[in-house]
């Protein structure tokens, strides 16, 4: 989908391409600047009160009443994907993070010490490039690569196409490393086993209340670099007193993906998942 | 700017029920977002103009009620509005609440011709 105009033409839509494959691009995808149209929009605020309205009217419009969860939609293949997982007993983590937290750096390590040990699954998300697929092929790990194009974040129909391309075993784990982006994902299920947030020392400690959606829906918070601490301005109890402020059950993890430290609590954990 | 995903669920549903109700196109939407939700009203208007170009909805009247927030402590059962999801308890200061209101994000109704 194009993230300028909403059209779904081909080129701006979602590729779900293994390392490899090749894109082909059919023409140019062009935005015009039409009439400027005005938007009407009223804001009712409500005090609790429940009030019918009279929809009659003199034309012969109608009202249909829907009452319809506008997410239900990617609720719905969410839940497929959650089933077959299940049935596959497939652990399926959902990484989610601000661009250069270090999720691929977290991720590479992971797979570099554990591949031998666990069969693992890669679904790699952004919105350009093959770059992170190209990592993680490269460490003969199956892989399977969206661009989302404009979009900003993975939605369960792009996930369900990249896992029927992936062909996976039974009992393995699926890592799905969404765009980095601490908003949009938060609101998107894609039918993850359990949604991991990554946040790095150097972002700040007060991220968690300035984006608490992420946090609020994440399961495991794993707080990377921190081989950078005592160069950063940041105290990571509070940092972890502010994620806790927004979901008291977060579960943490403290650990460099560059030097290997504290990443052994986090492996043992992924390996008799909770 | 995940507003014009729900933006485009928005349009999906209303021509799917326009469709539905044999009409030819939307004349007035109802929304509901509570303030929970994780939509910025803000952002939803600005998407909306491009994402119901040439749909069902272009040129409907569009009507968001707005639901406040709402919480109930886990540990006093004390009922509390709330304006952030990390909003504590008012009365013993815990974290741990249930949201009683103000997740929501539908379309509530549709007048069609």
């Amino acid at each position: 989908m194009c993230g300028t105009c909403g059209c779904g033409s081909e080129n701006n839509g979602p590729k779900i391409l293994k390392p490899g494959e090749h894109k082909h691009v059919h023409g140019d995808h062009h935005h015009h600047q039409e009439g400027h149209a005005h938007s009407h929009a009223t804001h009712h605020h409500h005090d609790g009160h429940v009030h019918t309205h009279d929809h009659s009217h003199d034309h012969k419009s109608k009202v249909l009443i829907i009452e319809q969860d506008i997410l239900q939609n990617n609720q719905v293949l969410a839940a497929r994907n959650r089933g077959y997982f299940e049935a596959k007993n497939i652990f399926a983590l959902n990484l989610v993070s601000s661009p250069g937290s270090g999720k691929t750096t977290v991720l590479e390590r992971t797979l570099t010490d554990l591949k031998d040990q666990i069969p693992f699954y890669v679904i790699e998300g952004d919105q350009q490039t093959m770059n992170d697929a190209n990592k993680i092929d490269a460490l003969n790990v199956p892989v399977i690569q969206i661009n989302t194009g404009k979009g900003c974040h993975l939605e369960s129909d792009m996930v369900f196409e990249a896992v029927k391309k992936l062909e996976m075993q039974n009992n393995a784990i699926l890592m799905i490393e969404n765009v980095g982006n601490l908003v949009c994902p938060s609101m998107f299920d894609l039918g993850e086993s359990k949604r991991v947030v990554i946040i790095s020392t150097t972002e700040g400690e007060d991220k968690p209340i300035k984006y608490p959606d992420m946090f609020h829906t994440s399961d495991i918070c794993i707080i990377n670099k921190i081989d950078l601490l005592p160069y950063v301005n940041v105290n990571v109890q509070k940092l972890k007193d502010y994620a806790l402020k927004v979901n008291p059950k977060l579960q943490f993890f403290e650990v460099s993906a560059t030097t290997g430290e504290g990443m052994q609590a986090w492996y043992d954990w992924l390996k008799i998942p909770s | 700017m995940h507003e014009l995903s729900i933006a485009l669920g928005i349009v999906k549903i209303a021509e799917d029920e326009t469709a539905k109700a044999k009409a030819k196109k939307v004349t007035k939407i109802e929304l509901q977002v509570g303030v929970l939700s994780g939509i910025e009203i803000d952002s939803l208007n600005f998407v909306w103009e491009s994402a119901v170009k040439s749909t069902v909805l272009e040129n409907a009247e569009k009507v968001i009620d707005i639901i406040e927030g709402k919480g109930k402590c886990v540990d006093c059962d004390t009922e509390f509005e709330m304006e952030n999801i990390y909003d504590c308890c008012p009365n013993c200061g815990s974290n741990f609440k249930g949201i009683l209101k103000g997740k929501e994000l539908s379309v509530k109704a549709l007048e069609v011709i």
